[in-house]
């Protein structure tokens, strides 16, 4: 086991690496000046283009600024965002909790939901269920993101003024910049907790429904779908059939001899779907007005504010790489071919 | 046009990937009844929710075809088509060179939705004299809609196209020549697909700058890469065939072989699989769109209608649901062309049986 996961290790940096040419040689289609724009700070600095580029050393070849950048990176000089008037830097680790609260509440959902309606289907095939799951499945694959969140509020905050978007309400914003609010993890729920301020953490909670709906019905309706169809294969297989004849009880059967190895395509659809709520925070962020990175990014892109959306990239290629790592680390564990092979 | 999802007529590719049982289909009549009786198409076409998605497909195809005669166009479109106030309904009459032009040169001020005064609030069918309203600045909603679905057909069309060019040089060129070649191609291939799609288009049309052309690339740029994974895996099995082998040995050159014996063989169910596609990758830009990186402002294009119905989910005070119009119409068109599309590629992944990791 150990030294399966120090192979993955191994492809870490090489995959990052990969990625990284790709977005810096996408840059290369910008000129000098506006790859220098990712370094200017405020308006003054204008005129002083010819010198950043110097200093950035922007008109050289390619690699020698794919070198030159990624010595930046890890000095922690990732640019200037302007959208957010600060470091990117700063602007990561200052969106990224809110971002990851969203995303791992979405993930709940996803995986209880899918799994769950999944089994169900497979287990009473053509069935009411089996019916109901699909049509669902289908149609949560169908609807787009952001179709889906617009329709949302339409209902829930136009017609039923139930949910708002946003982060929190504004009179809870004005308390918290009253002071007195201690930021610990940077996530809102929680925080609002440790603070003992459980109206803040409703609140928060209630700003959180529509935009993890939005996040999670994509992701659910595939994982639903996989887990269905791979269910059924499992079955169907020889040893399925040989435990029951041995007289194993049904749910004994199901959930130890088929589930187990109807998951393993599961988990590697989970791979995909963490790529499919990096796309869907950028949508869902902007729809609900939920100050995260994919708003930000988004903002940046429309506003061609370079450092923001490169950090961002750069970024998710990291998220990206680890998590497909975890899914690696997973399988392994799972399924002891992939260990010794 | 790929709108139409039937198997390409020569040969039977398709059947090469069927288990040998059901290769033998009965030689009577043409291949298109041949096609038509093949095990393949009657499973197809006793899966009910198959022929649903092929319904909405081929709907959405004729809407997109007829758009230009079921809608009136902007003063700059009739202008283009070298059309006078006097002969304003010159495109609808076939006799007219206008028509074709519509139809096969269609200018891009025909894109632009006309509009109807300059409003910033969004107006109903009733008090805008269209068929669906406004959305703000006064943008046809019915015409948006249908001018949209050519928008959104040309797009999947030309994306699944360069796409597919791509796919078939880098898998190609990896399944035939193997080796560090293709170590090196597919390990590259890996990366692209490991960002995440969305941000690599957002980085790419930041840098090309907007435009319906610019979002064509960049979803190319993404799409390209699974594409690239079925045609290696294709020509990997293709390649081993005695029939290559033999070309091989005459002394054809790679690229011959590649093209005239590999390729011909080994692309079918690709090509279908590919086209499937087009719902997707739909979505893709539509989404770009949304986000504001897609076509300029007014072009008719489903995703730009959606982002303009963001500013108008709030009602005035007391009639909560008084725009429902600008979410509700192209909200629906992005969701019936997305499923048509899912259901049909549902259906004929089932059939073809074509899985990306070869």
């Amino acid at each position: 086991m150990f030294t399966f996961i120090a192979r993955r290790l191994v492809m870490l940096p090489i995959v990052f690496f990969g990625v990284t040419v790709i977005i810096v040689l996408l840059m290369q289609l910008l000129t000098p000046a506006q790859r220098a724009a990712a370094y200017i700070r405020s308006e003054n600095q204008a005129n002083q283009i010819p010198q950043i580029i110097q200093q950035y050393r922007l008109d050289e070849p390619w690699y020698v600024q794919y070198g030159l950048w990624l010595q930046r990176l890890s000095e922690g000089d990732w640019g200037y965002s302007r959208t957010t008037n600060e470091p990117v830097l700063t602007t990561l680790q200052k969106r990224f909790p809110t971002t990851a609260e969203l995303a791992l509440l979405a993930i709940l959902p996803v995986i209880g939901v899918g799994i769950f309606l999944g089994t169900a289907a497979a287990l009473n095939r053509d069935g009411f269920i089996d019916q109901f799951v699909r049509v669902l499945s289908i149609f949560g694959w169908s609807i787009p993101t952001f179709v889906m969140g617009i329709w949302l509020l339409v209902i829930f905050y136009g017609l039923l003024g139930w949910f708002e978007p946003g982060r929190i309400s504004t009179e809870y914003v004005v308390q918290i910049a009253q002071g007195g609010f201690q930021r610990y993890t940077g996530m809102m729920t929680i925080d609002a907790m440790l603070n003992g301020r459980f109206d803040i953490a409703l609140d928060a909670l209630r700003h959180l429904v529509l935009p993890v709906i939005t996040l999670a019905t994509v992701q659910s309706a595939q994982i639903m779908r996989v887990m269905r169809s791979s269910l059924l294969d499992a079955l169907s297989e020889d040893y399925v059939r040989t435990a029951r004849a041995k007289g194993l009880q049904t749910t004994v059967v199901n959930r130890k001899h088929a589930r187990r190895n109807a998951l393993i395509p599961v988990i590697t659809l989970s791979g995909f779907v963490m790529i499919g709520l990096i796309n869907g925070v950028v949508i869902t962020e902007t729809i609900f007005n939920y100050p995260g990175l994919g708003q930000w990014a988004a903002q940046a892109a429309l506003s061609l504010d370079y450092a923001s959306v490169l950090g961002f990239a750069v970024f998710t290629a990291v998220v990206v790489v680890i998590a497909n790592l975890l899914v690696d680390v997973l399988y392994g564990v799972i399924d002891p071919r992939i260990r010794y092979a | 046009m790929s709108d139409d999802p039937r198997t390409p007529p020569t040969e039977t590719p398709v059947m090469s990937t069927l288990p040998a049982g059901d290769a033998a289909p009965e030689r009577k009549g043409n291949w298109l009844a041949r096609w038509w009786s093949s095990k393949s198409m009657k499973r197809f076409r006793r899966n009910p929710l198959a022929i649903v998605g092929l319904i909405i497909v081929v709907a959405f195809a004729v809407i997109a075809i007829a758009a230009p005669v079921l809608t009136t166009p902007s003063r700059s479109c009739l202008r283009d088509l070298g059309l006078t106030a006097a002969t304003a309904d010159g495109y609808r009459d076939v006799t007219n060179p206008a028509f074709y032009k519509m139809m096969f040169q269609t200018p891009d001020t025909c894109y632009m939705m006309p509009r109807v005064g300059y409003s910033p609030i969004p107006q109903p069918a009733e008090t805008s004299g269209t068929l669906l309203g406004t959305t703000s600045q006064g943008y046809d909603i019915f015409y948006g809609l249908l001018w949209g679905s050519r928008t959104a057909f040309r797009i999947g069309v030309i994306v699944v196209g360069i796409g597919l060019l791509l796919g078939i040089l880098v898998g190609a060129t990896a399944g035939y020549l193997g080796g560090w070649i293709d170590n090196v191609l597919m390990r590259f291939t890996d990366m692209v697909i490991a960002v995440p799609a969305l941000v690599l288009a957002l980085v790419i049309v930041m840098v090309l700058g907007n435009s319906i052309v610019n979002l064509m690339i960049a979803i190319a740029a993404v799409a390209w890469p699974s594409y690239a994974r079925l045609v290696r895996g294709e020509v990997l099995r293709v390649k081993e065939l005695e029939y290559v082998t033999g070309a091989q040995s005459i002394g054809r050159r790679p690229f011959g072989v590649v093209v005239r014996h590999i390729l011909p063989n080994a692309i079918g169910p690709i090509l279908i699989v590919a086209s499937l596609d087009i719902g997707s990758i739909v979505l893709t830009a539509a989404a770009l769109s949304f986000l504001g990186l897609g076509p300029e402002l007014g072009y008719a294009d489903w995703g730009q209608m959606i982002s303009f119905a963001r500013n108008w989910i709030l009602g005035p005070p007391g009639q909560p649901l008084a725009y429902w119009y600008t979410s509700f119409w192209p909200g629906l068109v992005i969701v019936l062309f997305v499923l048509g599309w899912n259901l049909l590629g549902d259906a004929f992944r089932d059939v073809l049986d074509v899985r990306g990791n070869v």
